[in-house]
């Protein structure tokens, strides 16, 4: 077998996938390139931005600088496996209520945190909040609308 | 795409110090929070990397018998700003903990990892510079433990030898029974920034007269250092407005921060001293 290829397998948005990965990429590429899951954003590269973030076993994660090998037996989500039946989930509503979307391209990962932190089910406080999304640049809305709405999905809880 | 030409991925630390000791040319990689943005910027070609993701049990947390706290080397920044022990004992190395990055990386960006890369503002450090604290390195046949304030050698340059690799952090408990901590980061952002300047403080008194000071710093050397002549001069003093800043200016005989585009050498200068002041005032209270 090739030294550089390495096969896995893992959850993906409730599907099990088996794969052969090269060991020099990112999850963010298998993730994009192999899956066509593009709803994964490639932003800075450097675990900088947060758009790339997916949640691994639950946790947000910059799926640019993490191997796509250490995926194996790990259970991912994307932003595609949020919505059930073509449902939105709360969290995907609330971005939408607030308006907390201009351009879309740090949407992803800060919905993918949010959901992370509506399941772990913590009252945050106001200042709480804004260090748990302060891993996701956006460059349009000015951070706000984003906060109320990560806000009030953790209110509605 | 990475450029490596190698991954290997033991399953236990046994296997990972064997592969180690026969290839010592390996470059470790734990949460990969540094090696990968390393390589993203084309610092290493062709590297030959030994992962230590797969190994459980090195991200523990506990109290031995004799009251030392030990930190797994792969502990991740996220579990030790949310662990009791930490909290209870050592608030200042959760404080530092959450002080680093954002959360994406502190979920998995470790604290072995953190101390190993040896950079001047690596977070943890001035935190685990006052505790005292110990580092347990193994390789596959031997076994030692250094005191954290020897560890480091230069900028991005610590004392490991060939095949060894950082297991455990030890605090003894007469490094934290009763003191009290604090730690301020200084940096142009509250999240996602590297400190311009790091102070812990840790400080144990009776009626308000210092039993025990320690003042350590990051960013204001080549490596993070403890404030020795500020620290000796404080014993047996009570502190009083006047004492406070006496010890506050004393800092800058062990500092020598340097000019760089994230602050002038003047500045962080400033800041040691007003940190130092500021982190002695809250540890007092109100007197």
């Amino acid at each position: 077998m090739d030294e550089l290829k390495r096969k896995i397998s893992f959850n993906v948005n409730d599907e099990q996938v088996s794969l052969e990965v090269d060991i020099r990429t990112s999850l963010l590429e298998v993730l994009r390139n192999e899956l066509h899951l593009t709803g994964v954003k490639q932003g800075c590269g450097v675990g900088e931005c947060g758009a790339c973030t997916v949640l691994i076993d639950g946790e947000p994660i910059d799926s640019c600088i993490y191997l796509a090998i250490w995926a194996d037996g790990k259970t991912i989500t994307t932003v595609e496996g949020l919505a059930k039946n073509g449902k939105l989930s709360k969290v995907q509503e609330a971005y939408v209520n607030e308006g907390a979307i201009q351009c879309g391209f740090c949407t992803p990962g800060l919905v993918l945190t949010t959901t992370a932190l509506v399941e772990k089910g913590e009252q945050l406080t106001d200042e709480e909040i804004k260090r748990e999304i302060s891993g996701h640049f956006c460059r349009c809305t000015g951070y706000q609308k984003i906060f109320m709405a990560v806000k009030k999905v953790l209110e509605d809880k | 795409m990475f450029d490596i030409k190698q991954v290997y991925e033991p399953m236990c630390l046994k296997s990972a110090l064997e592969i180690y000791q026969n290839n010592p040319h390996l470059t470790i990689i734990a949460g990969g929070t540094d090696v990968l943005i390393n390589l993203r910027h084309g610092k290493y070609e062709e590297v030959e990397l030994l992962s230590l993701q797969k190994i459980k049990g090195l991200d523990e947390i506990k109290i031995l018998e004799d009251g030392t706290i030990e930190i797994g080397a792969l502990t991740t920044f996220t579990k030790i700003f949310r662990n009791d022990i930490i909290n209870k004992h050592v608030p200042i190395l959760a404080e530092a903990a959450v002080s680093m990055g954002g959360p994406q990386i502190r979920n998995i960006a470790t604290i072995g990892g953190n101390i190993c890369n040896g950079a001047v503002s690596a977070d943890s450090a001035p935190a685990l510079f006052t505790l005292n604290a110990l580092l347990y390195l193994e390789t596959a046949n031997a076994s030692r433990t250094i005191p954290i304030t020897e560890f480091y050698a230069g900028p991005g340059r610590v004392k490991l030898q060939p095949g060894e690799i950082l297991t455990k952090i030890l605090i003894t408990k007469d490094n934290y029974e009763n003191f009290k901590g604090k730690y301020f980061k200084f940096s142009n952002r509250k999240a996602m920034d590297i400190a311009m300047i790091g102070v812990a403080v840790l400080l144990n008194t009776t009626d308000n007269k210092v039993n025990d000071l320690r003042i350590a710093l990051g960013v204001s050397a080549p490596t993070p250092i403890r404030c020795q002549e500020a620290e000796k001069t404080s014993l047996g003093l009570e502190l009083t407005e006047e004492n406070m800043k006496r010890i506050s200016e004393l800092t800058i005989l062990d500092a020598k921060p340097r000019d760089s585009w994230r602050g002038s050498k003047a500045y962080r200068e400033h800041l040691i001293k007003v940190l130092t002041y500021r982190a002695l005032r809250e540890l007092r209270g109100n007197k």
